[in-house]
């Protein structure tokens, strides 16, 4: 008895902070979104997702992190393949090399590619020194404030989310199985569809969550890389809290994306019971 | 159990060291709360009053009215002293914010030129509730090695020669009384049709404009990233001195006169402190330290008669004779439902 009190004790101080940081904002956009000014009940604002403007931005949204994701597995997937392969310290090094920018602040990352891409920025500077010499005529990149800087951007921001599950999942194959189906006659191709591919379905997934869902949130990304000039439905949600000041449109529109993330998390409980792909 | 005990209190005991350390770290003669823009004070000037004054200063920021409004109107959080711009303390005074300043409090008000006192009434008719702290104007900013005609109207910033080359302002407001003044409407205008015919040049502008941004304006320009930018004027003088191609016109068609002005906030708990400070700020060698640093045009004229550079002291840009010019406004506050139309056709212009 007085251990199981002890036991309770010891959990409050999380008890504490999930009740203060998780559901009393959750609970408040929700309050926030299912009422109106006067304080009544209304689903107002989560149907206002269906105004075209708003529809506009979550389907720009989608577009934009569904090709993100797209781009993250094509890259991830061989480099954590390459990872797995070896057994040895380098892949280490080169883990913690994904993982080392990610202790820098993330707006300061995106400030960075800011820069990078200007008109003057630091790659056209490399491009017009290029052009100064004798045989080079290089074109002038031009894609910042425009939705391929955004797309960037996210792959860059959010790549390392999927290669560490990808690179967990690869890593828990036992090197037996795919043995085994060699002995049988499978060929390199013929082990990777029917034998790696299924074994990291889970990776895929939690990989995908983790890109997909905080890249169809995101505004400071295109804001920053798209000039303004693109509103996603991150940014619609912010313009509502920080500009117009209707929290309750601007919760009422978070409820919507809310349901999203939602889905996505059934679909990656759904495929990954054992939380295997979980390494962060 | 003992265990427990004793840790409950070890908790206890380190909470009491910290509300004991805070009280400690105030000053000899207490504190105050003052809420300001970002990289709106030259830091230097808040270590002279707390080592004049004995007043320990607790100082935060925010990057625009609107983010600010909310924090002071909840009393989520406890500032004595804000410093809102005209609208926005048009704003707070309908919504019973502010305190009565106690002007016998503030002898160095005299230094505040009274052209700035009387444009004050605008938004506090009888001059009770703030202090001007910075004033200026909006207009555009350009580069001339990239612009090579005269630029004196704002319907350069939807000439297509300058596709991709002009910086628009990313804020509601700001955006709109650009395209109602080149339609030669008030910039406070609530007739639909007046606010429909703006959001439509503004959507028609979109494709020329390289990007929307605040802040930015200035660092971009500097680093020649674009030809126009529209900026409020108090960066221009910057800009200048990092980039000397860069020049500054208020067009013929009008613009934006703004001022941001020190208020004490209704539930101020060390308001003789935030009067003090106040104080401090209109004191013109404290004015003068600000404006070197800032480069925000000062309403305080005995500071303005310290500034070294003649160039400066004169300029056009910093201290803009407005008699000169047609059609200057300020912002006033519109109301919940005159907001809310902006807001809507401003949603409609970003998402074109």
């Amino acid at each position: 008895m007085k251990n199981k009190s002890f036991t309770a004790l010891m959990a409050s101080p999380y008890l504490i902070w999930a009740i203060a940081f998780i559901i009393i904002p959750l609970f408040m956009v929700f309050y926030y979104g299912l009422t109106n000014n006067d304080g009544t009940f209304t689903l107002e604002n989560v149907l206002a997702i269906t105004d075209p403007r708003h529809l506009k931005a979550l389907g720009i949204a989608m577009l934009l992190s569904v090709i993100s994701t797209i781009i993250c597995i094509l890259l991830a997937y061989p480099l954590a393949m390459i990872l797995a392969s070896k057994n040895g310290s380098k892949d280490k090094i080169i883990i913690m090399i994904f993982i080392l920018p990610m202790w820098m602040n993330f707006l300061l990352r995106i400030l960075a590619w800011q820069t990078i891409l200007e008109k003057n920025g630091v790659i056209n500077t490399f491009i017009e020194m290029f052009n100064a010499l004798p045989l080079f005529d290089l074109p002038l990149l031009n894609i910042i404030n425009t939705p391929y800087a955004i797309i960037l951007g996210m792959v860059y921001n959010f790549l390392p989310f999927m290669i560490l599950p990808l690179y967990n999942s690869l890593n828990k194959i036992d090197p037996n199985v795919v043995n085994a189906a060699k002995d049988l006659g499978a060929n390199n191709f013929q082990t990777f569809i029917r034998i790696i591919l299924p074994l990291t379905l889970p990776g895929i997934i939690s990989g995908i969550t983790m890109v997909f869902v905080p890249a169809l949130t995101t505004f400071a990304i295109s804001a920053m890389l798209g000039g303004s000039k693109i509103s996603l439905i991150g940014n619609i949600i912010e313009q509502e809290f920080s500009t117009a000041s209707n929290w309750h449109l601007g919760s009422g529109l978070s409820v919507v994306l809310m349901i999203f993330i939602i889905i996505s998390m059934i679909f990656s409980a759904i495929f990954d019971k054992d939380g295997e792909g979980n390494m962060l | 159990m003992k265990k427990i005990v004793a840790l409950l209190l070890a908790v206890s005991m380190t909470a009491l060291c910290f509300t004991a350390c805070q009280d400690s770290s105030a000053g000899a003669n207490g504190v105050v709360y003052v809420y300001n823009w970002g990289e709106y004070i030259d830091p230097a000037t808040i270590d002279m009053f707390e080592e004049e004054t004995g007043i320990k200063v607790v100082y935060d920021e925010y990057e625009t009215n609107e983010i600010m409004y909310p924090k002071v109107s909840t009393g989520a959080a406890n500032y004595d002293i804000v410093c809102p711009s005209d609208y926005m303390i048009q704003k707070m005074l309908e919504n019973d914010l502010l305190a009565e300043i106690n002007f016998d409090n503030i002898p160095n008000l005299k230094n505040i030129g009274s052209q700035y006192m009387e444009m004050s009434k605008e938004f506090d008719p009888e001059n009770k509730y703030s202090v001007p702290y910075c004033w200026g104007t909006v207009g555009i900013l350009y580069n001339k090695t990239m612009v090579d005609e005269p630029i004196d109207s704002w319907s350069v910033l939807w000439d297509e020669k300058y596709e991709n080359n002009i910086l628009m302002q990313d804020s509601v407001r700001d955006a709109f009384m650009v395209a109602l003044k080149l339609n030669g409407h008030s910039m406070n205008t609530l007739d639909e049709t007046e606010l429909a015919a703006a959001r439509d040049i503004l959507i028609e502008q979109k494709p020329l404009v390289q990007a929307y941004v605040v802040d930015q304006v200035r660092d971009k320009m500097i680093g020649d990233e674009a030809a126009i930018g529209v900026i409020y004027s108090g960066e221009a003088i910057y800009t200048q001195r990092e980039n000397s191609n860069l020049e500054y016109v208020i067009p013929k068609e009008g613009t934006n006169v703004w001022i941001d002005s020190w208020c004490i906030l209704k539930d101020a708990q060390n308001k003789e402190n935030a009067e003090k400070f106040i104080d401090f700020m209109c004191r013109p060698d404290i004015a003068l330290m600000n404006f070197d640093y800032i480069t925000y045009s000062t309403p305080n004229d005995a500071a303005r008669e310290l500034i070294e550079d003649e160039d400066i002291r004169n300029s056009e840009i910093a201290f803009p004779r407005l008699s000169d010019y047609n059609n200057l406004e300020t912002f006033k506050y519109l109301g919940e439902d005159g907001d809310a139309i902006y807001n809507d056709y401003w949603k409609e212009v970003k998402s074109e």
